[in-house]
């Protein structure tokens, strides 16, 4: 497997929405290049017919029946937000600067 | 009798005979915490007041002659990765740090339900990751039998509190061996269930196909016990399997019998020992494969070929899993929130709040996932670590057509010193190198006392593995090694005492 760039880490961190300061990005680079190569070992094993599995139990579809219960109030489901506004959440602006 | 080193099943004798009451049982554990946890630091938050007034409340019922639990009246610990809607919930995490939940777990329901006290909540390797709780931001557990070092992880903190005389009784929660590596290294008992077998609502998700809460204890038998209370269907997890619960009590009552393992099938694994496991750990682990097979358990060694993949297969399927799961902690509805100073947006809010409140192991994690789940490099590695999981749990099947039980060491070392690992990640995974396959299986498997290491006095643990929902042979095998081994040792091994400031 190639080599992980510092410039690769920095991209996803933004994908995953991560502000990382410049010295963990350098220290990340190095750690993930050491632990993506271990674990490309998998790539070892011949699997191309054998099925994923993504899931220790064979379950599908389980319902429930679609019926009104106990539910949170207002007041519990905002009580631990960091900021609330007329029973709602007040969240930063979701447009960007130009909007 | 002392009361924090009593079992249980003793404590919840002698209560029920009226000897002992629920809030001697219960002050007499706060001040063994208050006393320890300077040294220990297995607890992230203790509810003094609420325990009691627990505990008040099962002697009332108890004195009107209503009908209690078994458990009823006995202390536990909770894990804090479960919820609870009086007491923090942080997961070991900045970005939680405060946050009270506004429901309660089903386990925690369960445990309430069943009249057990609750001391309060374990420390942990933050949002369960790790496997030597120094990943904890509040600061790591000391390992009762040597305080310098790890008690293990990701449920250091439980194992610890159990093993310090803290609780009789702890939660825990196993992912890649978060309940079984740290019962290993405490000398304590750790119970995984069979995936599905005990309730996930409530338990704040890392690696949801992967995670599943069991017993830290002291005795099999008190293990059982807890797995009976927290054990079955609920309709708020859908993964919840909707079956019988394994008669573990039975199984803990059985296997401590003379017969108790007489004619059962033990497989060694060939591929989880040898090289690169400390001798202490051999001796012991080859000690207890030969009082099984001296109490006439039929042992035979067995290939699970695949399972030399586990670990690089569970370090892209748990990553994976764990920055989805994650991405939850948005800075919106709960916990931290950093750089709202009304100029920045919230996808600015959010990377500031996760890059301030997550540490550096949950970071590297979530990138790892990231990376796996990322086009381009999908297919190479998220789904070829899911055929190779489907190749583990076929050997697993193919073994149990041969064997009822598969064993081996829980860890290949005894507990490391605190700070050895923590720079080098690699070494760090290699902790669970044996308690892996189970979780990718979604088998239950635990960890039971196996006596210590010649090298340095420290605990080891024999790994037991049952095929799905056969959780029952992990109690017989446990109580049948449990019962000999402390008839040889004279009693139940017992960490040092404590360094206790006066």
């Amino acid at each position: 497997m190639t080599a992980i760039t510092p410039d690769e880490v920095a991209h996803l961190a933004r994908l995953a929405r991560l502000d990382l300061a410049p010295d963990e990005l350098s220290r990340l680079s190095g750690q993930l290049d050491v632990i993506l190569t271990a674990v490309a070992a998998v790539s070892e094993v011949a699997a191309a017919d054998v099925p994923p599995t993504s899931h220790p139990l064979p379950l599908a579809n389980v319902d429930r029946p679609d019926e009104v219960g106990a539910c949170l109030s207002q007041a519990d489901a905002l009580a631990g937000a960091p900021a609330a506004e007329d029973g709602r959440f007040r969240v930063p602006r979701i447009l960007g600067e130009e909007a | 009798m002392s009361l924090t080193r009593t079992s249980a099943d003793g404590l919840a004798s002698a209560m029920a005979a009226g000897e002992v009451s629920a809030v001697e049982v219960t002050r007499a554990h706060l001040d063994r915490i208050e006393a320890v946890e300077p040294a220990v630091h297995a607890f992230l938050h203790v509810d003094a007041e609420g325990a009691l007034r627990a505990a008040a409340d099962v002697d009332a019922r108890r004195a009107a002659g209503e009908p209690l639990g078994v458990l009823a009246g006995v202390p536990v610990a909770v894990k804090d990765v479960l919820t609870t809607r009086d007491m923090p919930t942080t997961c070991g995490s900045r970005i939680l740090e405060g946050w009270v939940p506004p429901y309660d777990s089903t386990v925690v329901q369960r445990l309430r339900d069943a009249g057990l006290v609750l001391l309060g909540k374990t420390n942990m390797d933050e949002f369960a990751m790790g496997s030597s709780t120094e990943n904890s931001a509040f600061g790591p557990t000391g390992n009762p039998w040597d305080t310098s070092r790890i008690p293990g992880g990701s449920g250091g903190g439980s194992a610890a509190a159990v093993a310090a005389f803290e609780a009789p009784l702890a939660i825990g929660t196993d992912t890649g061996g978060s309940i079984r590596q740290p019962a290993a290294v405490t000398g304590t008992v750790g119970v995984k269930p069979t995936y599905g077998g005990v309730s996930r609502y409530g338990l704040v998700a890392f690696s949801s196909s992967l995670d599943q809460a069991g017993p830290a204890t002291r005795t099999v038998l008190d293990a059982a016990l807890l797995h009976a209370v927290i054990a079955g269907h609920d309709p708020r997890d859908s993964t919840s399997i909707d079956a019988v619960v394994p008669e573990v009590v039975a199984a803990a009552r059985a296997g401590a019998e003379p017969d108790g393992v007489r004619g059962l099938r033990v497989g060694v694994v060939t591929e989880l020992g040898g090289e690169g496991y400390q001798p202490g750990v051999q001796a012991r682990f080859a000690e207890a494969v030969e009082l099984l097979a001296g109490l006439g358990a039929d042992v035979v060694e067995l290939s699970c070929p695949s399972f030399a993949y586990a670990l690089p297969a569970y370090y892209l399927i748990a990553p994976s899993e764990c920055s989805s799961n994650l991405a939850r902690f948005d800075a919106m509805r709960y916990g931290l929130r950093v750089g709202d100073d009304g100029t920045r947006s919230a996808e600015e809010v959010m990377a500031m709040t996760r890059g301030a409140g997550f540490g550096a192991e949950v970071k590297r994690r979530i990138m790892i996932g990231t990376y796996a789940l990322s086009s381009g490099y999908y297919d190479a590695y998220y789904g070829q670590a899911q055929k190779v999981r489907t190749l583990i749990a076929r050997d697993v099947t193919t073994a149990f057509d041969q064997v009822d039980v598969l064993v081996s060491p829980t860890t290949p070392t005894t507990a490391f010193a605190l700070g050895e690992r923590v720079d080098d990640p690699l070494a760090m995974y290699k902790a669970d190198l044996c308690t892996i396959p189970a979780n990718l299986a979604g088998i239950g498997a635990a960890s039971f006392p196996a006596g210590l290491a010649d090298e340095d006095g420290l605990p080891v643990g024999l790994h037991v593995m049952a095929p799905a929902l056969a959780d029952d042979r992990l109690y017989r095998v446990g109580a049948a090694l449990e019962a000999a081994l402390t008839r040889t040792w004279g009693g139940p091994l017992s960490p040092p005492e404590l360094e206790v400031p006066a």
